[in-house]
């Protein structure tokens, strides 16, 4: 039982190693072009956010859409660090947001503490605890880092261009996960006590006031260089595909370790069933709050790479249309399927952008937007389950004490037999 | 926590009134808001007032089809505000195109103009309500029937997909084109003010100072949607279909049981809620004045979340989150600023779940076997 997993773990890091450097050499040798090789970035970018939706959807049972709003955070912010650094030759982006994921991050430790000595604390008022532990936060975090500005630019002028370029860069995608988890915290506070439908909405209604505040970033938030609803550009191309593969396979490998870990299993028990998994002992706020956040940030890392990859960034991007993406993309790699999300990601954009743009003949453009729903239906009338259904790969796989494996054969081959009978 | 004794700052935390001071606070100041601007310009307000009952009215109609939906298959429909779109366009075409509102003319070419109006318009409305319900009733019998005991997820990717599938499709050069569409109402446009009374106003003269305007399409506007409200009402309330309705949303399989062809009824709900939608559509294109092929995207948008405030599956709660929504949107665009409507909406939505989790009218959710 213990030599298994290692050596599949090993054997997947050789895969991923071997895979990412085959795709490097093909598109350094050109054989792939810069079409084909932005198309692989953005299905990576996808994937992650996919993964982390997984997270909440598929592992936990909670139905949110509201992923896409916390990619455009981590989008808009990473952009803006970097935008600042390479046009404006300031390090006031990555200061400032360093300080202000540090101290949010370092209130809400406090008042949580705080919190939890107080049994059973209504969620709202926890709510605006928080709120006001982020204001305060956010403003002495400002102020403080305003007098560390000057300094840090002199440290990141004084390193070699390129290297501070990327050590902004990753810092950028970083810390917009970061910012984006901590937002999706106080958001998930009151609103994770919402029944399943209600969630979906509310979280909705998140993607659109986002969308809306950036639709006015450069009047109403105050960043002149996010140009509102004309667009971002300006921003540094830096998502190469190493980046972005590694941390897809980062992601990956912590999606796996927890959902593995006995936190994992408590995820799925309240996907399950909540009152079951309430008398076994489970917090079910806890597990929720877990997976919510650990999701939004794999959605901010997201955001953060996906700015980097065409060096312009529009609020249409983050409509509230296309917050269904990767809804669809679970729904099709089979949901609580990890192998399958990663693997439909890659499909959807290389199918919609690619082959559909490719294949349709001249003057039928428009018609992609009509084939890709037909596809969509077809596909879910064929298979409701989901492309792979819950097929992973060996690595990905769980690997269970015997008994548990038994039952879980017993469970399958009765739910197939109602199936057919139903 | 060594003991039981609360310290001071742990019984502040305790109570929920930090919570309820957070909503208290909200409502004080939109209430402050809006009064300031009443007191301000009573005109402009009581303009915006009516501006938003019209808009209310709008998305009322369109509210109802997703509440129904929702109280019988528990299906966000999202093809519901295309479905609106696809009715603004059928009467496009039915008045600019092949002119039926002027039909009892070309048989009875003796009838008084406004018969004519009234029996042709009525007539555009019958045809535009028929076709939306046939499309409605087709797309359940594709996208939804067949996932019926297929997981709820994949119900609602169909209805997405059923969404992009008639935007884009319309948005074909020969289907409906990509282009904003002048809609030309079959009538004109009388306007009244009010001003220590009311009087109507003459063509091409400016209203005086500190005056409400209103048109004839705010009345066409209420008092079509109220006739086609009332008529649902009896509908779900007094007919055999409503109670088989009724029976349906409550427990699909104790309704199957009692003799109701439940597939059925839910075809009916399909085509009764799309029904409302094409007349809404017809009102909206009327309104504005203008179709094109996302027309449906942001009313629908707005109207879902008036059924979701005023509880999801009641109907009067439709209506009455419908009138909010109209007047937030109308009131945001006045006083805040326009784009930032839409979030506000919103804004308020996120509000009244959080205070009432299954909307102003819903009742608490049941578990279901």
């Amino acid at each position: 039982m213990k030599i298994r997993p290692q050596r599949t773990t090993i054997g997947f890091l050789v895969i991923a190693v071997l895979v990412i450097a085959t795709i490097q050499v093909l598109i350094n040798t050109q054989i792939l072009s810069n079409f084909w090789a932005t198309l692989l970035r953005i299905g990576a970018v996808m994937a992650i956010v996919s993964l982390g939706l997984n997270l909440i959807y598929g592992f936990n049972g909670q139905f949110s859409l509201g992923q896409w709003a916390f990619y455009a955070i981590g989008a808009y912010s990473a952009a803006d660090v970097t935008f600042r650094w390479s046009t404006m030759n300031s390090a006031s982006g990555v200061v400032i947001l360093l300080f202000v994921t540090t101290f949010i991050g370092m209130s809400y430790l406090w008042i949580a503490r705080l919190v939890r000595q107080v049994k059973g604390i209504d969620p709202l008022s926890a709510f605006a605890i928080y709120l006001v532990g982020t204001i305060f936060a956010g403003y002495l975090a400002v102020m403080i880092g305003k007098e560390v500005i000057d300094p840090a630019t002199t440290f990141l002028a004084s390193l070699p261009a390129g290297f501070a370029m990327q050590l902004v860069f990753v810092l950028a995608v970083l810390m917009a996960g970061v910012l984006a988890a901590e937002i999706s915290y106080l958001f998930g506070l009151p609103i994770l006590t919402l029944g399943s439908d209600y969630f979906g909405i509310a979280t909705l209604g998140l993607t659109i006031i986002v969308k809306v505040l950036l639709d006015n970033s450069d009047t109403l938030l105050g960043f002149p260089e996010m140009k509102g609803a004309r667009g971002m550009v300006g921003i540094p191309k830096l998502t190469s595909w190493l980046w972005v593969a590694s941390f897809l396979v980062l992601v990956i490998i912590v999606t796996r370790n927890l959902l593995h870990s006995s936190a994992g299993r408590a995820i799925v028990a309240v996907r399950e069933d909540e009152i079951a998994s309430k008398a076994m002992g489970i917090d079910i706020a806890f597990q929720k709050t877990l997976t919510f956040v650990l999701g939004s940030f794999f959605a901010g890392l997201a955001g953060g790479l996906y700015a980097h990859i065409n060096g312009f960034l529009h609020p249409n991007t983050f409509n509230f249309i296309k917050s269904f993406d990767p809804m669809i993309i679970i729904v099709f790699g089979g949901l609580g399927s990890v192998s399958g999300t990663v693997i439909a990601s890659f499909t959807w954009a290389l199918v919609l952008e690619g082959f559909l743009r490719l294949w349709l003949p001249d003057g039928f453009e428009t018609w992609r937007f009509v084939v890709y729903p037909l596809l969509l239906l077809v596909m879910m009338l064929l298979r409701p389950q989901g492309l792979l259904g819950t097929f992973e790969f060996p690595f990905l796989k769980q690997i269970l004490p015997k008994p548990l494996q038994s039952k879980i054969m017993a469970d399958k081959t009765s739910s197939e037999n109602s199936a057919i009978g139903g | 926590m060594e003991s039981t004794q609360l310290t001071f700052s742990q019984k502040i935390i305790q109570g929920k009134w930090i919570g309820k001071a957070l909503l208290i606070f909200i409502a004080l100041f939109t209430v402050w808001f809006i009064g300031s601007k009443a007191v301000l310009s009573p005109a402009l307000f009581g303009q915006q007032v009516v501006n938003g009952i019209q808009l209310g009215f709008v998305y009322a109609l369109i509210a109802l089809g997703y509440t129904m939906v929702y109280g019988i298959v528990r299906l966000i429909n999202f093809a519901h505000g295309d479905v609106f779109m696809v009715g603004a366009f059928t009467s496009y075409f039915a008045i600019s195109f092949f002119q039926l509102h002027e039909w009892p003319a070309w048989i009875f070419p003796t009838i008084s103009p406004w018969l004519t109006l009234l029996i042709g318009i009525i007539t555009v409305m019958l045809i535009t309500m028929s076709v939306c319900s046939l499309l409605a009733v087709v797309i359940e019998r594709i996208a939804y029937k067949p996932l019926r005991n297929a997981p709820r997820i994949s119900a609602l990717i169909t209805a997405i997909g059923v969404s992009f599938f008639l935007e884009y499709f319309g948005a074909l050069p020969f289907v409906f084109t990509p282009n904003f569409i002048t809609y030309k109402r079959p009538f004109p446009i009388v306007t009244w003010y009010i001003k220590d009374g009311i009087h109507r106003l003459e063509a091409g003269s400016a209203p005086p100072e500190g005056s409400v305007l209103f048109s004839n399409i705010l009345i066409i506007i209420v008092l079509s949607s109220v006739i086609l409200m009332a008529l649902l009402q009896y509908i779900v309330r007094k007919t055999k279909i409503g109670k088989a309705m009724r029976a349906v949303a409550y427990d699909k399989p104790t309704a199957r049981l009692m003799g109701i062809n439940v597939d059925g009824i839910i075809t009916t709900t399909f085509a009764l809620g799309a029904a409302l939608a094409g007349a809404a559509g017809i009102l909206y294109a009327t309104a504005y004045s203008q179709v094109f092929f996302v027309m449906g995207l942001i009313p629908g948008m707005k109207s879902f979340v008036a059924a979701v405030l005023g509880g999801i599956g009641s109907i009067p709660g439709a209506f009455l989150g419908a009138l909010i929504m109209g007047q937030a949107e109308v009131l945001s665009a006045g006083y805040i600023s326009t784009p930032m409507r839409d979030a506000i909406a919103f804004t308020i939505l996120i509000l009244v779940l959080l205070i009432r989790p299954t909307g102003i009218f819903g009742e608490p959710e049941r578990e279901k076997a």
